[in-house]
């Protein structure tokens, strides 16, 4: 007999992670701006201060750039940081140390040093906070070699995959969607760990593949039902991490289904979908019956009104209408 | 230039070490030998890109790195060679970074700017101005959190003080009481300006306005760089928290070794005033021999010494391969 399974919010997943590698490892600490008794705007860093004193839940001054280069002075020199960056938005504001600091230390250092480093951000829209707190730039650091990017889906999938960038010896961007937080999900009490650029089939489906990250995997996952009541089998993937990238998980799928939508809450243009519609088109090019589409946030600043902000986002409808095109049944 | 510095000139080397000294002035004599070999490399089309000299400023990287030990931390500029040899770099294995063969620092993927040496505590040069702040600041974090008494200091130039990272990082190192000394290299010029038309208000002010000890000193006085930093650096392994010294110096060859005609941004008069009369070898050099603490002979025979050991670091460069294509994509990631 298999015991019930223990279900947990998306926060609490985070939590738990961040809390047993601080336990496994001293070297591992927390620094950001609120995370101590305020545990965040989010709360997601909630108790973590009490555990394990403000030595190693650091509350900052609003200075990005500062602590974020900080991190990777400190992880260059032996400890292992997670930098906790409010909003993704914000992201902008350290780039340079991410992206011209720490992604290239290893390198340009011939291998000497290594900067393990986690960046915690968070992404997504709809939630009524306007055009600079709404962004999902996790195009703009995949882009970038020597940084792994994660952008996980479930509470099982950010517990594991939390664990796994802790540990890792590069610098790690995970961003977490804000709206999920508060999402329920089975979650073992026992330790597990998941491994980097291995995609997750979240529905098995015959007719056409539906590639969606973080936030659009529920999205996905609505319109297949949908797609089911008319008939439509859909499978829906999940990258789970953008670098690495499971390509061949995405073109086994499209060569079996031969049709694909690929999904992600980033602007649309130059964005993550457009990566990943190239592997497809590439790998799975003689096996397809149409061309790949994409699918992500309009080419616009995110408005704040609800009105017009809910229209820049896919949503389940927008993603069964196109999928029903491509399988011809409009 | 009227700003106020302490004066060294009434100082007398008698409390010092002669031996200490001696192996002083062979760092300052070595990292103007290697700038001049450099320099030459690039002229003779033989060094890849560009390079930024250090030859002027000599007593500002010995002086700071003659008062830290091996395990303290740097990190350094794009006029990074003085800081590396100072703390401990071989010529050998720089020159073969400088052109890009992978018996270099760093494999020849970093190149002049990016020379890293973390066996010596040198944590990497930066190409971005201001770019190491954070991450000095963040190795002093590190010291205090694993309880090691380590010291990080931060080299930058003066132009660095336009990079708002400074003042964030300079905020938490005052807040946390972090082992750190900012060293700000005031040479004068931010590339072809002088700083005067970048730089508003009072340098120290800012450090201070941290509530971070700050203090102007000359530059070109090794003896004086090295004393006053032995003392921010002992205040700091104290828990007593950062400091902030800016040194007042000068370069001598332009911005990068392909700047040759200057005088559109500063007279050949005033190069000439330094290099005759602030010099820090030969300020050093007369303090010894003035002072009866060594002979002439004993110099001559250094930079004789020196002279082939760069002529030899420089001719294992030229020898040495270049890494081979597999190299390429290795290293992205750990
Ligand atoms: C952020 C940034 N902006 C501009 C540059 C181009 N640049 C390289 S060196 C330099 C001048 C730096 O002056 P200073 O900090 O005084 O150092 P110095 O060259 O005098 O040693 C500039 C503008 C750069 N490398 N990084
Ligand atoms: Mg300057």
């Amino acid at each position: 007999m298999s015991t019930p399974e223990r279900e947990i919010t998306f926060a609490e997943a985070v939590r738990e992670a961040l809390a047993e590698e601080m336990r496994r490892d001293s070297n591992v600490f927390i620094m950001g701006e609120d995370v101590a008794e305020a545990g965040t705007p989010f709360k997601v860093l909630s108790g973590l201060v009490e555990e394990f004193g403000k030595e190693r839940v650091m509350d900052t001054p609003i200075s990005e750039p500062g602590f974020t280069g900080m991190g990777i002075g400190a992880a260059i020199t032996g400890m292992r940081p997670v930098i906790d960056i409010m909003f993704g938005d914000f992201l902008t504001l350290t780039m340079d140390q991410i992206v011209n600091q720490a992604a290239k230390i290893h390198y340009m250092s011939g291998g000497k040093m290594k900067a393990p480093i986690v960046f915690r951000t968070t992404m997504g829209a709809s939630r009524r906070s306007g055009a600079q707190h709404s962004q999902s730039l996790q195009a703009w650091v995949s882009h970038v070699p020597g940084l792994k990017v994660v952008i996980p889906s479930t509470p099982y999938d950010v517990k594991g995959l939390l664990k796994t960038a802790i540990r890792d010896d590069n610098p790690v961007v995970f961003i977490e969607d804000k709206m999920m937080f508060k999402m329920k999900g089975p979650v073992p009490a026992e330790e597990y760990t998941i491994p980097f650029g291995v995609a997750d089939i979240k529905r098995k489906g015959d007719d056409i593949t539906l590639v969606a990250t973080s936030s659009m995997v529920q999205v996905a996952l609505g319109a297949a039902n949908m797609l089911e009541q008319i008939g439509i089998s859909a499978e829906v993937i999940d990258p789970r991490t953008t670098t690495p990238l499971d390509r061949q998980a995405f073109i086994e799928s499209a060569k079996k289904t031969s049709r694909a939508i690929v999904i992600d809450e980033g602007y649309e243009s130059y964005g993550v979908t457009a990566e990943i519609a190239s592997v497809i088109a590439d790998g799975a090019f003689y096996y397809l019956d149409a061309p790949v589409k994409r699918m992500g946030a309009m080419n616009v600043p995110i408005p704040f009104s609800p009105a017009l902000e809910d229209l820049t986002v896919p949503t389940e409808e927008t993603v069964f209408q196109m999928a029903k095109t491509l399988c011809r049944r409009d | 230039m009227t700003r106020k510095t302490e004066s060294a000139t009434k100082r007398s080397p008698e409390a010092m070490d002669v031996e200490q000294w001696l192996h002083v002035y062979e760092k300052m004599v070595k990292i103007r030998e290697f700038e001049e070999k450099a320099n030459e490399l690039y002229l003779k089309a033989i060094m890849p890109g560009l390079t930024h000299l250090y030859s002027g400023q000599e007593a500002v990287a010995v002086g700071v790195c003659e008062a830290l030990r091996r395990e303290d931390y740097i990190t350094s500029t794009h006029r990074g060679h003085g800081h590396c040899l100072a703390k401990g770099a071989s010529v050998d294995l720089m020159f073969a970074e400088l052109l890009g063969k992978e018996a270099g620092y760093c494999r020849g993927k970093g190149g002049s700017m990016h020379i890293a040496d973390p066996a010596s505590g040198n944590l990497g040069a930066n190409a971005i101005v201001g770019g190491s702040a954070g991450i000095a600041t963040g190795a002093a974090l590190s010291a205090k959190k694993r309880g090691s008494d380590q010291v990080a200091v931060c080299f930058f130039g003066e132009g660095a003080l336009g990079q708002g990272l400074l003042y964030e990082v300079m905020n938490m190192a005052s807040l946390w009481k972090l082992p750190i000394i900012y060293v700000c290299e005031n040479n004068l010029y931010n590339e072809y300006t002088h700083y005067s038309e970048a730089l508003a208000g009072k340098v120290t002010a800012r450090a201070e306005a941290f509530g971070i000890h700050a203090e102007t000193i000359d530059g070109q006085d090794v003896q004086l760089v090295y004393e006053t930093t032995k003392r921010l650096v002992e205040r700091a392994r104290r828990g007593e928290g950062p400091a902030f010294l800016e040194c007042m110096t000068y370069r001598y060859y332009g911005h990068h070794v392909g700047d040759i005609s200057r005088t559109y941004y500063r007279s050949k008069e005033e190069e000439q005033e330094w290099r005759n009369k602030r010099d820090p070898l030969k300020l050093l050099a007369d303090k010894l021999v003035g002072g009866k603490l060594t002979d002439q002979s004993v110099l001559d025979r250094i930079v004789t010494d020196v002279r082939s050991e760069v002529e030899k670091g420089m001719q294992f460069g030229i020898d040495a391969p270049y890494p081979d294509q597999s190299e390429v994509n290795q290293h992205v990631y750990a």
